[in-house]
């Protein structure tokens, strides 16, 4: 399953409730604000960092740019993707859930 | 149409201060005319959706809430609820409404349609379904 | 692949509508099949053509009618939604014996069926929205 979360780990339990719920295997893409929740050495890092074990996450990349942050700047294991690739995960999962 | 799917709608904002909880039970309301496998989830604020004794006349706002009580009548009767949202919240079952539904099977019988889940138990429902809707 | 795609708030508050529309793009430039756009909630205010945003901004409502024209793409607004928040075509605009309409091109109002039937008709339904 694909979930997206939309929303700043600061403003909202979102991505907190998408990764409790994501089940090992699981790809999970950060899109607007949510890719907040990608970057590293922030409050909310380490609990994000310790997801990636269990589920593959992705941060939009013209999302981040849009933010003045770039792919080095996100946890590593979390992977920066475009729209193509955003479409390419929407494929290869069955079912989609959108965590708004 | 291609056959029957599983369809999803997740609640998870709370009843008045936006429309999305109104909007999307006419979604559900609506979209029970088309015969597929249909049941609701109540996550986080979307719990509040279901609490007793809404009230909203001093706020000059309609009050939505009876129409929950219309879901069973459109054979939508599996209500899950999250029992950590409810936790969280401070709500037991015995704040929400009493929402049931006829089991046209066992002579009529009268059944809740409200089924308190852990998270465990709706990730692996989550996951059954071809179709989540969110509001 | 056959995608619908639901976008739930307005333009120029939430990104929803500028995500949906990159995301449908890319999904038309990898060969795939939008069923389906259906407008819900403020999402109903990209189909007003009074829309009038700076010239140096995007034009979100012209940009929607433009692709749907290039892609004979089907923007369906929910009526009732839609009714709410003052958005009507001429038959709507007749109904409730309105002095105007205001739907742009490309769009069309309809019930919450089409939601529904895109759902059962689509491999993917995505949600763009708060």
């Amino acid at each position: 399953m694909l979930h997206t979360v939309n929303k700043s780990p600061f403003e909202s339990s979102s991505l907190k409730t998408c990764l409790s719920f994501a089940k090992s295997g699981s790809d999970v893409l950060l899109i607007e604000d949510g890719v907040y929740g990608g970057l590293s050495g922030s409050a909310h890092t380490s609990w994000v960092a310790e997801a990636l074990g269990d589920v593959r996450v992705y941060a939009l990349e013209p999302d981040l740019k849009a933010r003045g942050l770039s792919g080095d700047r996100l946890i590593p294991g979390i992977e920066a993707v475009g729209y193509d690739g955003f479409v390419e995960l929407a494929c290869a999962n069955d079912k989609i859930q959108n965590w708004l | 149409m291609s056959g029957s799917k599983k369809f999803m709608y997740i609640n998870r904002h709370a009843p008045c201060g936006t429309v999305y909880a109104v909007e999307g039970l006419e979604v559900v309301l609506i979209g029970a005319a088309f015969e597929q496998d249909v049941c609701m989830a109540f996550i986080g604020d979307g719990v509040f959706q279901l609490k007793q004794d809404q009230d909203t006349a001093d706020t000059g706002m309609k009050n939505f809430s009876p129409a929950y009580r219309a879901l069973g009548d459109y054979e939508v009767n599996r209500l899950y609820v999250e029992r950590e949202s409810l936790q969280e919240r401070g709500l037991t079952e015995e704040d929400l409404m009493p929402l049931t539904w006829e089991d046209e099977d066992e002579d009529w019988t009268e059944k809740s349609s409200i089924h308190v889940v852990d998270r465990a138990q709706l990730s692996d429902l989550m996951e059954e379904q071809d179709i989540i809707l969110n509001f | 692949m056959k995608f619908s795609v639901m976008v739930s708030e307005g333009p120029y508050t939430h990104q929803a509508s500028d995500s949906a529309y990159q995301f449908i793009r890319a999904a038309l430039a990898a060969g795939h099949e939008i069923f389906r756009i259906f407008f819900y909630h403020d999402g109903v205010n990209n189909g007003t053509r009074l829309t009038t945003p700076p010239q140096d901004d995007r034009h979100i409502v012209n940009r929607w009618s433009e692709l749907a024209t290039e892609h004979e793409l089907d923007l369906v607004l929910c009526v009732a939604a839609a009714q709410r928040r003052g958005i009507v075509d001429p038959d709507e605009a007749k109904r409730n014996g309105k002095d105007g309409d205001n739907i742009a091109p490309g769009f069309r109002i309809s019930g919450l069926g089409q939601l529904i039937e895109a759902g059962i008709e689509s491999d993917r339904l995505l949600v763009f929205g708060d």
